[in-house]
């Protein structure tokens, strides 16, 4: 075994740790597996570096054109709200084998999503997950209290309108398509997707306020 | 035995209880739900179940997984948020039994 500081998964994704300190337990353990995996040639180091590249290249702006275009395509939001998973594919949007159920926001409804139990989150719409919501307070918190919660994050729902919390525990995947906002009639999708921002389709936010979105270019 | 998949035994609207149980080990449901009646919202189809698929063994028979729906107010009695919101998780069938018939 060679003598040079082994690289674990966070590392690789350079997410802020940098090279400081020596690995965490999960570290080590994660680069073991790796490795050992490597080794009966389960699957390769480039493998590997692709797979954390896609994972890395994916962002809010992919859901962001789904809700876009469900705002503009009445038959393409019925399908969405059908079949998520099937209405991400046929815009060409790899899902994988997670199941995506799409919930619309109304004006009688505010859906949010949590996972209680771990941090399950569509990635494949939304990229990599915020650090708020894989932390412990927003996991209990959202099922127990989602209206403060809601409000802290500036985000206050009006009594009248149903607070719907989704706790993702198992095989489905959730995105919330916000309601679109007024003025935003003359919008075309490239314009109406740069409104949907990620804390929108977790439900934590409302989509973004046009006049103030169009400012920041 | 060769059953892959069990059979769904509940329908859209109909009032389930969550089973009151502590089993050890990997397990999906959360404790907040455990002994609380909702209505299924949806059947999401059939999965391998996650906690004999945790342990490196088949999930088979698949479980039928559904989307039930609770009123907050009956899972936090001191719930300050307003009386219509719900709460909607994945529960699996083997959790789940007809509302009314806890023993």
């Amino acid at each position: 075994m060679s003598s040079y500081r082994r690289y674990g998964l966070f590392d690789l994704r350079g997410a802020g740790r940098g090279d400081a300190g020596p690995n965490e337990y999960y570290q080590v353990m994660e680069i073991a597996l790796r490795e050992l995996l490597i080794e009966r040639n389960i699957f390769s180091a480039d493998d590997v570096r692709r797979q954390v590249e896609a994972m890395d290249g994916r962002n809010a702006g992919i859901g962001a054109r789904m809700v876009a275009k469900a705002w503009l395509d009445v038959d393409y939001k019925t399908r969405a709200l059908a079949n998520g998973s099937a209405a991400a594919q046929e815009i060409g949007i790899e899902v994988g084998p997670t199941k995506l159920i799409v919930l619309e926001n109304t004006e009688s409804v505010h859906n949010l999503v949590v996972c209680t139990l771990c941090s399950c989150y569509p990635r494949m719409l939304l990229g990599l997950p915020p650090d708020w919501y894989k932390s412990k307070s927003y996991r209990s918190r959202a099922v127990r209290e989602p209206r403060a919660v809601l409000s802290e994050f500036g985000t206050e729902i009006d009594h009248h309108v149903e607070v719907r919390v989704h706790d993702s525990t198992a095989d489905m995947r959730y995105l919330v398509m916000p309601l679109r906002p007024e003025g935003t009639e003359s919008y075309d999708e490239v314009e109406l997707a740069t409104l949907v921002t990620r804390d929108s389709m977790i439900g934590v936010a409302l989509a973004a306020d046009p006049s103030s979105s169009r400012q920041g270019g | 035995m060769s059953i892959d998949a069990v059979t769904p035994c509940f329908h859209v609207g109909d009032r389930v209880t969550v089973r009151e149980a502590f089993a050890p080990g990997h397990i999906r449901t959360p404790w907040y739900v455990r002994g609380h009646a909702g209505t299924v919202e949806r059947l999401c189809g059939v999965f391998g179940n996650p906690e004999e698929l945790a342990y490196g063994r088949s999930g088979l028979p698949r479980q039928p997984l559904y989307r039930v729906r609770f009123t907050q107010r009956d899972l936090w009695p001191d719930y300050a948020g307003q009386a219509n919101d719900t709460i909607e998780i994945e529960i699996y069938q083997h959790w789940l039994e007809a509302a009314g018939n806890r023993p």
